[in-house]
């Protein structure tokens, strides 16, 4: 047995949490800030070490573990492919600026923010991670602690609604999704995933199955019509838990239905690629107009996320090579630029107070440098060749076009439609003149905020105008999952003739 | 009676119940000696049980008395949560004025009925054990006498609980009419085909046991009684007697009437059901502490016979780890309720824990644990209660019951998440007592590290659970 990476990776922000705990807490106290940000960056290079060390030519798990842990049910497995890696580096990447943010920002009870934070990094890279399902859904799950006490202590003025409403609706979905795993441990005899992926799920379980995962995903994509806790969630919880939420909890769902719906239940994916795409052209669509209405700046980001997790919903369910990285990529750069803008909101609130786009505008004459990555980040958003956006937009409709010519259009307009607001959004708040009085004295970043945003952006533009590593990472991966995928198609419908 | 050792802790039990009583009687001001020795017998007992740990399938008195590994463990839970019990509720009895030798006396009176219980493998015996047990709870229940609430319950609870006392003795006479006998194994064999005087009997005894833990339809009393009882008798009544009556509902099932089970299969699944939602819905609105786990633990007990209701080994040996969890988190959520002290008297109310976590992060964090547990929130211990429940009942592929059940328990998390926001959300109010006896510590800490960590290593608890087959 190698040296378990994979779990140090998510003991390491666990055991730094508990120091921080039994840490003496004051006023002055500067030890847990430099024990977290030296846990969550050394957490990072730990997993760009994995990146580095990851053998990108075989689709198979590496790095497995497998271990005892419920004798004779369940196994303790981790193990991560081409698929989960990057989601692995992008959480330990998040996390770090996360830390820098909260504790440049936030005022009381640091400690327990700090302590927040660090678990959920644990639960946030045990998900993508975990080669079994119960151990999936218990890292899955065991997010909602932090996450319902990072929204519910440090939020907004709604914060205790959201808070609940978050945690509800996440619980209400997920719960029927351990009714599917309990119900596959008896009728494939196993949880464990490769097991799965070996010997397959009963075609006659699989919609029913394949529904119950689609609950718990749909709700934390989340997917229209029960998108309706993003935007409270985001617009009440602290900026670090936005960025937290918008980067990197969304993503579980993204990828959850590449290794478990399309993984496990193919023939239940391909029954139900109608359903999924008409969900997803809704979401797209109808949140695109919603957003050109929020009076919000965080709200009006949150319905983008929606309808950019729309696009990555669709991209997935054209089971292309195209689609499905174009999703990979949309993910994780929607994780970079919508975590970037999260922080942007994030920096003017905390200089003015207020999220409203009517409070602000000409930043750009007192804030010119806030202004220029705003613009990096907002065009980012929109797609414009150059960023990761674009790459990840133009490999999806790629994928769209080649199943579903209408389908292709009308994602199409929501690419358009997604230039209008956020274009809107930043003329309205950075160009103009200075209406409000207050504006004149607001001062521009300072230096962590710097160091965070700019950070943020040079990945995105990077991968932007070089996706090549990514590529390099998932394609092999992906490429056996698809034919995996089509092969049991072909066993199926030759069955059935 | 070459197996007389296999009753010694029992016997040890009474003989020191008896000679505790005479000591309190002649010795002045004995109580405090009284409740030490007290917890010292259990502590003693439990080492005697875990002696017997390995006998299985013994039987004492003609076969009316059962010894096997069921008994041994729920024994061993009994004495377990007994213990934690005294030891965390010792100065609430003192600031309350009921510390008196009549109150560890009854407790291990009452704790001696449920041994009784437990083992027993006869209808008699075990009518005898649940008499002493429940005899010993009607004064618990109104122990605190001046207290016009603690009365009221000792009363309610006498009354509804001699009705169903009556029920379940009628319930036996049915049986034993129909059989022609009263111990578990010669109904198991003298029954051929089923008689519809059976099947009443069957109803009758069901009818109470369901009474004594408080499942619905039967549970009207467990709200008011939990708020009237003083805060330790709440956290006995919340804990021990289910331990009792859920291995009694094993064994009656599971030993004469298996062979029926088409007959009470349904019964238990509707009082499965229906205790599920229903004490995850009456809970919503409640604003007492108490009262809340009065519904939490009707909710609860719901999920312990959805696994009984499923006619597997499997089944019981989830409801038996449920119940062993059950137990640690009703534990460290009374523990914290008696933390709730200021000016020597003790808050109950929701709105007292307002901000707590300002005041007091530790207790905040234990009360945290516990109620996410009892949410069955994984990866704490209560989600892996429920997941060896449903792991059960979807075996045999009762959907519905875990469909529903874990929808309740998505209701039922509401208000659980209810007491957090209180505790954590809001603003901060004054400041309890923070000098705790060391006992309370104890329970409290025990209880809560047990939850947070029993993920680690889930496998020994199942080991020893494994090993209880009926079937």
């Amino acid at each position: 047995m190698n040296f378990p990476i994979l779990s140090s990776l998510i003991l390491l922000p666990l055991i730094g949490s508990v120091f921080i705990f039994f840490n003496k807490s004051s006023e002055k106290n500067r030890t847990i800030k430099y024990v977290s940000i030296f846990i969550t960056f050394s957490n990072f290079l730990l997993s760009l070490y994995l990146w580095y060390i990851f053998d990108k030519s075989i689709s198979d798990f590496q790095f497995i573990e497998d271990r005892k842990w419920i004798s004779g049910l369940i196994n303790y497995k981790v193990g991560i492919d081409g698929i989960s890696i990057l989601f692995v580096v992008l959480t330990a990447f998040i996390t770090p600026l996360c830390v820098i943010s909260v504790i440049s920002t936030i005022k009381y009870r640091l400690k327990d923010f700090l302590i927040a934070i660090l678990i959920m990094e644990s639960l946030m890279i045990g998900v993508f991670c975990s080669l079994d399902l119960v151990v999936f859904y218990l890292f899955f799950e065991g997010g909602l602690i932090p996450m319902f006490l990072i929204i519910g202590i440090w939020g907004g003025e709604r914060r205790v609604y959201s808070a609940f409403k978050f945690f509800l609706y996440t619980l209400l979905g997920s719960v029927l999704m351990l009714v599917a795993i309990i119900s596959i441990y008896w009728i494939a005899g196993t949880t464990d995933v490769q097991e799965l992926y070996k010997i397959g799920i009963d075609q006659k379980y699989q919609n029913l199955l394949w529904l119950a995962f689609f609950s718990s995903f749909a709700v934390k994509t989340p997917m229209w019509p029960v998108h309706t806790w993003l935007p409270d969630a985001h617009v009440e919880a602290p900026t670090a838990g936005s960025v937290l939420l918008a980067a990197i909890l969304l993503k579980m769902a993204g990828y959850g239905f590449i290794r478990f719906s399309i993984g496990l239940f193919p023939v239940a994916s391909e029954y139900f690629v109608p359903l999924v795409y008409v969900l997803s052209i809704i979401a797209i669509i109808y949140t695109s107009l919603v957003a050109l209405m929020q009076d919000d700046m965080k709200k009006l980001i949150a319905y983008s996320s929606v309808a950019h997790m729309g696009f990555v919903t669709l991209g997935i369910f054209t089971m292309t090579q195209q689609g499905i990285e174009g999703s990979i990529i949309q993910m994780i750069s929607h994780g970079l630029i919508s975590a970037a803008l999260f922080l942007c909101v994030g920096v003017i609130y905390d200089r003015r107070h207020s999220r409203q786009i009517k409070d602000y505008g000409g930043l750009v004459s007192v804030m010119p440098k806030y202004a220029i990555l705003f613009m990096i980040f907002t065009l980012g958003a929109v797609g414009l060749p150059g960023t990761t956006g674009f790459v990840g937009e133009f490999l999806i409709l790629l994928g769209a076009f080649k199943k579903s010519f209408i389908v292709a259009i009308f994602a199409s307009i929501g690419v358009i439609l997604s230039a209008a607001y956020m274009l809107w959004l930043y003329r309205r708040v950075v160009f103009g003149k200075i209406v409000n009085a207050d504006l004149k004295n607001i001062v521009d970043l300072n230096k962590s905020e710097k160091i965070i945003l700019w950070t943020l952006a040079i990945p995105s533009i990077f991968y932007g105008f070089y996706p090549e590593p990514i590529f390099n990472t998932i394609d092999v991966s992906i490429n056996s999952l698809i034919q995996t995928y089509n092969a049991n198609l072909d066993i199926y419908f030759a069955g059935k003739n | 009676m070459e197996n007389i050792n296999l009753i010694t802790s029992e016997i040890f039990i009474s003989l020191s119940l008896m000679s505790l009583l005479i000591l309190g009687v002649f010795k002045n001001n004995s109580s405090s000696i009284v409740y030490n020795l007290s917890i010292f017998t259990l502590f003693l007992s439990l080492l005697i049980n875990l002696n017997l740990f390995s006998y299985n399938n013994f039987y004492l008195f003609n076969g009316a008395y059962k010894v096997d590994h069921l008994s041994n463990f729920m024994k061993v839970l009994i004495i377990v949560s007994g213990i934690f019990v005294m030891l965390s509720s010792s100065k609430y009895l003192k600031i309350n004025k009921i510390f008196k030798i009549e109150y560890p006396i009854l407790l291990l009176s009452s704790i001696l009925g449920m041994f009784i219980m437990i083992s027993s493998n006869d209808l008699m015996v075990f009518y005898l054990g649940l008499e002493l047990q429940s005899l010993a709870l009607y004064v618990l229940a109104s122990f605190k006498r001046n207290d016009q609430l603690s009365s009221e319950s000792g009363l309610k609870y006498f009354v509804l609980s001699a009705l169903s006392s009556g029920l379940l003795l009628y319930g036996c006479s049915l049986i034993y009419g129909f059989s022609g006998s009263t111990n578990f194994d010669q109904i198991s064999n003298n029954i051929s085909e089923v008689q519809y005087g059976l099947r009443l009997g069957i109803v009758f005894i069901l009818v109470g046991l369901a009474f004594k833990i408080s499942a619905v339809p039967f549970h009207m009393w467990a709200p008011d009684v939990y708020q009237g009882s003083p805060t330790s008798v709440t956290i006995f009544f919340a804990i021990l007697p289910k331990i009792a009556a859920l291995s009694v509902f094993i064994r009656f099932l599971y030993v004469p009437f298996i062979n029926l089970i088409d007959q009470w299969q349904t019964i238990i699944i509707f009082v499965s059901i229906a205790s599920m939602v229903f004490g995850a819905v009456a809970a919503i609105g409640q604003k007492n502490l108490k009262r809340l786990m009065a519904y939490s633990s009707i909710s609860h007990m719901g999920f312990a016979l959805a696994g009984l209701a499923v006619g597997t080994n499997e089944g019981i040996q989830s409801s038996l780890i449920y119940i062993s969890i059950y137990l640690l988190m009703n534990l460290a959520f009374f523990s914290c309720l008696f933390m709730l002290k200021r000016n020597d008297i003790y808050h109950e109310d929701l709105s007292d824990l307002s901000g707590l976590s300002k005041n007091h992060p530790i207790l905040a964090l234990c009360l945290l644990i516990s109620l996410f547990s009892l949410a069955g929130i994984p990866p704490l211990a209560g989600f892996f209660a429920k997941f060896y429940i449903f792991l059960a009942v979807i075996k045999e592929e009762m959907y519905f019951l875990a469909i529903v059940g874990l929808l309740s328990t998505v209701v039922a998390a509401f208000y659980y998440l209810r007491v957090i926001k209180t505790i954590y959300f809001d603003s901060q109010t004054e400041k309890f007592d923070i000098n705790h006896d060391i006992g309370l510590k104890i329970s409290l800490l025990v209880s809560t590290l047990i939850i947070l960590i029993y993920f680690i290593y889930p496998s020994p608890l199942q080991a020893l659970i494994s090993k209880i087959v009926i079937l």
